[in-house]
Parts: C-alpha cells; sequence; structure tokens
C-alpha cells in the first residue's frame, strides 16, 4: 500500500471498518487488472446489502486515499445496494422487514429465511 | 474503450482465508477458540473476568484483546489469572484475522484449552470480519435497549451464543424481554442464550458450564 496507514488513523479519531473493506477491495481490482494486463481501472461495479453495514461514503473517502497513485486511481465506484428481504418459512410470502419490525407482517411468523441483503462483493471492473 | 470484466469476488475474502489459517491452528493445537463482541459498556471484561475466575483449576484460559488505544482490560484478565496478550488496533473499529494471527504468535497454545478473544466494543464493525475463532458470542445488557437486534441484525445473525448481562438491572429498566428475545429468534434461531448478571453472579454458573463443555466436547471430538 501506498499511503501512510499510521498518519491515516492519527488523523482520523476512529478508522471505520470501511477502510479495510476499500482496502480489498483495491486488492481485488488490482489483481484482477493485473491478470489482464490492463493500464488502467476505470470502474468498480459493488454489490452491497442492507444488512452488510457498509457506508457508501466511507468507502468513497477512504477509496480516493489509498487509491491514489494505483492504476485505480480516479476510477469511479459504483454501488448496487440490495434491500433485505426475508422469507416467511410458515406462510411462504417475501417481506422487507422495518427497522422496527423482524417478524413476518402477513402471519407474524418468526422462522425465516434471508432470501438477500447481506451481500458483500466486488461483481466486476472495467479496464483499459 | 474500456472493457467490463467480471470479478465476483467476496470482498472480505482474503480475511476469510486468514481466519481459516488461524482457526488451524487452533485446531492444531486442540485449541478451542471464542470470539466475543459486545457495544462498549456491555460488560465483556467483566464477563471475562468472571469467567476466568470461574474456571480456574478446570481450564486454562489465554485471552486475546483488541482495544483501540489501551491495555486496560487485558490487564483486569491478567489479574483474573489468564495469560493476556493486548492488541492495539490503532483507532480501527474491529479486529481481523491478520491481527488475530500476530497475536497467535506471543501466545503459547500447547499450553492452553480456551482462548478468549476480545473484540472491540462495537455492534457494527466486528460483525463482518471472521477470526477463525470456532465459536462467537454476543453479549447484550439490559440498559441498552431492547430494541439492539432490530438495530444491528448483522451481529445478532452471526453469532452461536448470547450473553444477556445486567439482568439485576431489569427492575428499574424499562426492558421487554419477549420483544428482544422476538428480535433474535427471527435472526438467529434456536441460538444459546444465557441471562446473567457479572455483578450479582446470578446465571452464572450455566454460562461456565456451558463454555467448559464446548471446550471439552471440541477437545474429545
Amino acid at each position: 500500500m501506498l499511503y501512510n496507514k499510521g498518519l491515516l488513523t492519527q488523523k482520523a479519531a476512529a478508522v471505520m471498518h470501511e477502510l479495510a473493506v476499500t482496502e480489498s477491495i483495491l486488492e481485488i481490482a488490482l489483481r484482477h487488472a493485473r491478470e489482464k494486463n490492463a493500464r488502467r481501472i476505470t470502474g468498480l461495479y459493488l454489490v452491497i446489502g442492507q444488512w452488510a453495514s457498509i457506508v457508501d461514503d466511507s468507502v468513497q473517502f477512504y477509496w480516493d486515499m489509498i487509491s491514489e497513485g494505483t492504476i485505480a486511481q480516479g476510477a469511479s465506484l459504483h454501488f448496487r445496494r440490495v434491500p433485505v428481504e426475508l422469507a416467511c418459512l410458515d406462510c411462504g410470502q417475501n417481506y422487507q422487514p422495518s427497522s422496527e419490525e423482524l417478524v413476518c407482517p402477513h402471519c407474524a411468523g418468526t422462522r425465516v429465511q434471508v432470501r438477500s441483503g447481506d451481500e458483500l462483493r466486488l461483481e466486476a471492473i472495467d479496464i483499459e | 474503450m474500456p472493457e467490463r470484466i467480471p470479478v465476483v469476488e467476496k470482498i472480505l475474502s482474503a480475511n476469510d482465508r486468514l481466519a481459516l489459517e488461524n482457526q488451524a491452528r487452533f485446531e492444531v493445537a486442540r485449541v478451542f477458540a471464542i470470539n466475543i463482541m459486545a457495544s462498549p459498556g456491555a460488560g465483556k471484561t467483566s464477563l471475562i473476568e468472571q469467567t476466568v475466575r470461574g474456571l480456574a483449576g478446570r481450564l486454562r484460559v489465554g485471552m486475546i484483546n483488541g482495544d483501540i488505544a489501551t491495555s486496560y482490560d487485558a490487564d483486569r484478565a491478567q489479574a483474573a489469572g489468564a495469560t493476556a496478550v493486548q492488541i492495539n488496533t490503532g483507532g480501527a473499529c474491529h479486529l481481523d484475522a491478520g491481527m488475530v494471527r500476530s497475536a497467535l504468535g506471543q501466545l503459547n497454545l500447547a499450553d492452553l484449552d480456551l482462548v478468549i478473544v476480545e473484540n472491540v466494543g462495537n455492534l457494527v464493525c466486528p460483525a463482518d470480519f471472521k477470526l477463525g475463532t470456532h465459536q462467537s458470542l454476543l453479549v447484550a445488557s439490559i440498559p441498552e435497549g431492547d430494541d439492539k437486534p432490530y438495530k444491528y441484525p448483522g451481529m445478532y445473525r452471526g453469532v452461536d451464543a448470547v450473553v444477556i448481562n445486567k439482568i439485576d438491572l431489569l427492575p428499574y429498566v424499562p426492558f421487554r424481554m419477549d420483544f428482544f428475545k422476538q428480535g433474535i429468534e427471527v435472526l438467529n434461531p434456536g441460538v444459546v442464550q444465557f441471562e446473567l448478571s457479572c455483578r450479582t453472579g446470578e446465571g452464572l454458573p450455566a454460562w461456565l458450564d456451558w463454555l467448559e463443555r464446548q471446550v471439552q466436547t471440541f477437545k474429545t471430538a
């Protein structure tokens, strides 16, 4: 890594986990770009579920800082947010829980399966 | 012209790989490891103190403590009789598998039965980072309020056991236990739960017996 992590941590009151997440994004993108002998990375496509607890702005903030000086400098981050969807195992209906209620709104069932919402992956990159 | 190439990689896969390496080290040494997470002030360190004391003579306990800047918590665990290693995360809000790997270099696993990893006090960040422990525990506490499973689903979904601490405060604090437990039930059906008070000692024996059983089952497997 080219940036000074010590300096970064001294400046920020508390470094959020988005820093570690963003470092991983950069590492994965650079690795895939290298395999294709790319000169530049111009875009990254991220898929992030609502339950993954990732703040887009924080990722963007760290991205601008840590991508500097790499072939990914200036690349745009595209975020696709995936809402949480639960499937009720009692009545079979799908629903999106609210922040105050998790049980099934149709039958008050508590046996559920998470269909989506905890994604945290890099789907694709644009290279030149 | 830019070309779009598929990647489809889990963002934290590098951490997941390191976590597997840590777990392999625990397996080889036949040491059971548990990751303890909670919000600040829920009572992680108090529970660990009580656990180390309560298991004295039953299990040899080592501790890895993650703290943003101090070694105060590790000192408390050491005073209670554990072998403790302090990781200062330098401002980071969670432990990751790499930090635990460094700490493992300072622990003599051959002399231990159980390693307790005390994560940084936080209900958001530690949830995504596997450490390589066999199980993870969430310490909730009555004064935090009964809405926490609803606000921090990522944390409540990922754990193997939940300790509900400070039950001695139930008469003084509005806390709907049914509502709290219903949230847990949706997110993590059947998860093991312990209601206890580190201050009065109520409920501690059930937790200690369970933990000892986990270690023994692991060691004889």
